[in-house]
């Protein structure tokens, strides 16, 4: 059998042509779906922007649960796939096994998307991407999401089976990459979120075209957060990774221990699949010592290994930036990064935003008592657009800057404004989420279509302040997605206008040379104190999380006493 | 590009690792430790918690509670809809049901007496949500949630729906009045 490969000169990078389409192909679905998404995230933000209130209830509803379906699961998993095909094939220069069963697994998720996607539309279906039951949604909403599930699966797979071939065909010397290791986490977790799936969607399908009578609310929601919850956990692994691999490209910054980044992953594997528990903190019968340990991912292992990834990506950018010289003080490496390109500034802004927006927010709110004072507020979801958003978006967007160019052999259209690009969305969604997280500290409720309850038996009217909170919501809600139309515009653009680079990388069938291990460490590092610019922005995280976390803790001590 | 690369050494559990890593490893597992046990440390220590206490009931079992409770304790009725508003003695169980789209009775309660809140739901899931002090709790049909409160200051309180409930969700308002004995 020949196998065509080619090399890009320009990265280095070796493409089997199979996997170079299946990546093109799920990646450039997925920023359409994110293009989609966005269009109804305008919509949905400009309606909860009192001054504005754009839709009606039953369109806000409507578009609201199109918004989550499509950003959460859609743009992300589309994109998840093509970064699984590119951690395993491209990077260890293998041939992607099976082709053809990767092929089936994209078109059963552009199906179930589109399946569930007319559901949406059809509007019997405006039950949230959470599907709570007993609310009822048409049962093709339920079999789009089983079908792209399993689709999702079988992408799963395929990166396992060229795991498997990469080995026995020895296209690597020694262990995978770092940034392969993380992706196999996400896979592995991927693989335990889609069996919690199909353990509550197949029975809620089968409920919803009559054949089970009776799904307990409560038992659904304990498994719906088994997979909502890990499903953020295979997002988290995926975007770490490309922080690891962006730190690699742009500044050849290796990790500065192979041992302590790879053990964080392993905690990932080991508790992230816990946590689930923290959408169910003030639910009722479910037991408290249980709700303890699983929303602490068992004592906050894997927090620990987020904090250890925090500090590590940054901490080996740092290490190379001063082995070429900029040494002075504790912050040059940092000032002297290239900020103007998107790549970096677009991962860099990922990283701060998780960790100082999402990160500090999560495991507050996850606290057992300080959720009383936070769940289905809309601070709920001003703390996970930092998350999905700022982290795990916009690291695919920094990507893509790199990636699309490589993949297509064209010049970036518009570098200009991808230059701008990752601030406007970055700065963008993080303000807006800010002001979403203090609203919903006011009181202000998510998934609701007014806040001055205009038709209820009574009245109640929030202060002006949670008012100019949702404004300004709203303005930054505008701005962020003007800040994700320029991204489509530039990507759209690279691949349809952007400059031809003649490359002369032919393919071939001659295999390609085999993956070498990387160069020891020069002898002077792993001794000292070798990123200290990095361990003082890491003493400032640490003490906004406290503060910020005693801060919940004065604030919970002021409402009713309650037991 | 080593994160792109296999490691230089073979088993890479053998790579060293710095004394930033070894100090901010050391020094985030003690932050960890230390939330993990402010939860129980609050659970005795302490004034706001749900404990946890629940029971599985019906909507039909649950609406019956309810209504023995209206016709006892009903004080006045409020608003064109004629809600009741329940006064249940101090100390007592006292329930509230989330139905489509309203929190069913509205309820008088005395400031810092203690009251066993029941609350459940007769149809979908709903949100609790107390406003202006902003407590929250899921409504789930099926399970009586109790929560043993002790209402510390007077005024009006304003119970809201966060949980999406459909159509009129964002209509769906109760109300508890905390007065001073
Ligand atoms: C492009 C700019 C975006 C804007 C302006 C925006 C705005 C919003 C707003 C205001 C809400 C809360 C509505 C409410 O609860 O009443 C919301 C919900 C949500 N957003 Fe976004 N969003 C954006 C991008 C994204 C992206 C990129 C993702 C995922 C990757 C995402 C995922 C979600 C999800 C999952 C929900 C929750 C839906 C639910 O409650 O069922 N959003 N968005
Ligand atoms: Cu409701």
């Amino acid at each position: 059998m020949s196998e065509l490969f080619r090399t890009c000169p320009r990265s280095g990078l070796v493409f089997h042509k199979a996997a170079e389409s299946l990546i093109k192909f799920n990646a450039v679905t997925a920023v359409v779906f994110l293009a989609v998404g966005g269009v109804l995230g305008l919509l949905v933000v400009m309606t909860r922007w009192p001054a504005v209130h754009l839709l009606s209830a039953d369109l806000f509803y409507q578009v609201l649960t199109g918004h989550g379906i499509i950003m959460l699961l859609v743009w992300i998993i589309f994109f998840e796939m093509a970064v699984l095909y590119f951690c395993s094939s491209t990077l260890l220069r293998c041939r992607l096994a099976t082709p053809r069963f990767a092929w089936l697994g994209y078109v059963l998720m552009l199906g179930g998307a589109a399946i569930t996607g007319v559901a949406i539309l059809q509007g019997g279906s405006s039950v949230m991407m959470t599907s709570y039951v007993p609310m009822p949604a048409a049962p093709h909403f339920y079999l789009g999401l089983i079908l792209f599930a399993v689709g999702a699966l079988i992408g799963c797979f395929v990166f396992l089976g060229t795991l498997v071939v990469a080995k026995n065909e020895r296209t690597y010397e020694g262990s995978i990459p770092l940034v392969t290791f993380g992706a196999l986490t996400a896979c592995i977790i991927a693989i335990f979120t889609i069996a919690s799936g199909a353990i509550i969607l197949i029975p809620t399908f089968l409920w919803s075209v009559g054949y089970i009578s009776n799904i307990d609310p409560l038992m659904y929601r304990v498994i719906w957060w088994a997979m909502g919850h890990s499903s953020q956990q295979i997002n988290v692994a995926a975007h770490v990774s490309v922080w690891y691999a962006i730190a690699a490209i742009v500044f050849g910054a290796r990790p500065m221990s192979e041992r302590v980044s790879r053990g964080a992953f392993l905690l990932y594997i080991l508790f992230l699949q816990l946590a689930s528990a923290h959408h169910i903190l003030v639910d009722p019968g479910v037991g408290t010592e249980w709700k303890i340990f699983n929303t602490s991912y068992a004592m906050y292992l894997a927090v620990l290994a987020s904090m250890v990834h925090g500090l590590t990506v940054p901490g080996s950018i740092e290490v190379a930036q001063r082995e070429k010289g900029y040494t002075n003080g504790m912050f040059e490496w940092l000032r002297k990064a290239p900020w103007g390109n998107p790549v970096f500034s677009g991962m860099f802004i990922s990283l701060v935003g998780f960790g100082f927006l999402g990160g500090i927010t999560g495991v507050v709110m996850g606290t057992e008592q300080i959720n009383l004072i936070i769940h289905n507020t809309i601070y709920v979801p001003g703390h996970f657009h930092p998350t999905v958003v700022l982290g795990t978006t916009l690291a695919f967007m920094a990507l893509c800057y790199f990636l699309v160019p490589v993949l297509f052999r064209r010049e970036l259209f518009l570098p200009g404004l991808a230059k701008w690009q990752t601030y406007l969305f970055g700065g963008g969604t993080a303000l807006m989420s800010l002001f979403m997280m203090g609203a919903g500290t006011l009181g202000v409720a998510r998934r609701h279509w007014d806040m001055a309850f205009s038709g209820a038996p009574f009245s109640f009217e929030f202060g002006g302040a949670a008012y100019m909170m949702m404004g300004l919501t709203g303005i930054f809600g505008v701005i962020s997605v003007i800040g994700g139309a320029a991204f489509v515009i530039v990507i759209v653009g690279t691949i349809l206008l952007g400059k031809k680079i003649e490359d002369k990388s032919e393919y071939s069938t001659a295999r390609p040379a085999v993956l070498p291990m990387a160069p020891p460490a020069p002898a002077n590092t792993g001794t000292g104190f070798i990123a200290p610019g990095t361990f003082a922005l890491a003493v400032v995280f640490l003490a906004t999380f406290v503060v910020y976390y005693f801060l919940n803790w004065m604030y919970l001590s002021s409402v009713w006493p309650m037991k | 590009m080593s994160a792109l690369l296999p490691p230089s050494e073979r088993i890479w559990g053998n790579h060293p690792l710095d004394k930033v890593e070894g100090t901010w490893i050391a020094i985030a597992l003690v932050w960890c430790l230390f939330m993990f046990f402010m939860m129980p440390y609050w659970h005795v220590f302490g004034k706001q918690n749900y404990a946890g206490e629940a029971y599985r009931t019906t909507p039909a079992v649950y609406s019956a509670k309810v209504e023995k409770m209206v016709e006892a304790h009903t004080v006045r009725k409020e608003t064109a809809l004629d809600i009741p508003v329940v006064r249940p003695p101090a100390g007592s169980d006292v329930y509230l049901a989330g139905r489509l789209w309203s929190w069913y009775p509205a309820l008088e309660l005395e400031k810092d007496q203690t009251y066993r809140l029941h609350i459940s739901s007769l149809d979908w899931q709903h949100g609790f949500s107390l406003q202006p002090i902003n407590v929250n709790a899921q409504v789930v049909p099926g399970y009586e949630m109790v929560l043993t409160i002790t209402p510390d200051k007077s005024g009006e309180y304003t119970i809201i729906c966060n949980e999406f409930c459909g159509a009129l969700h964002h209509t769906m308002m109760g109300k508890i009045y905390v007065v001073d004995r």
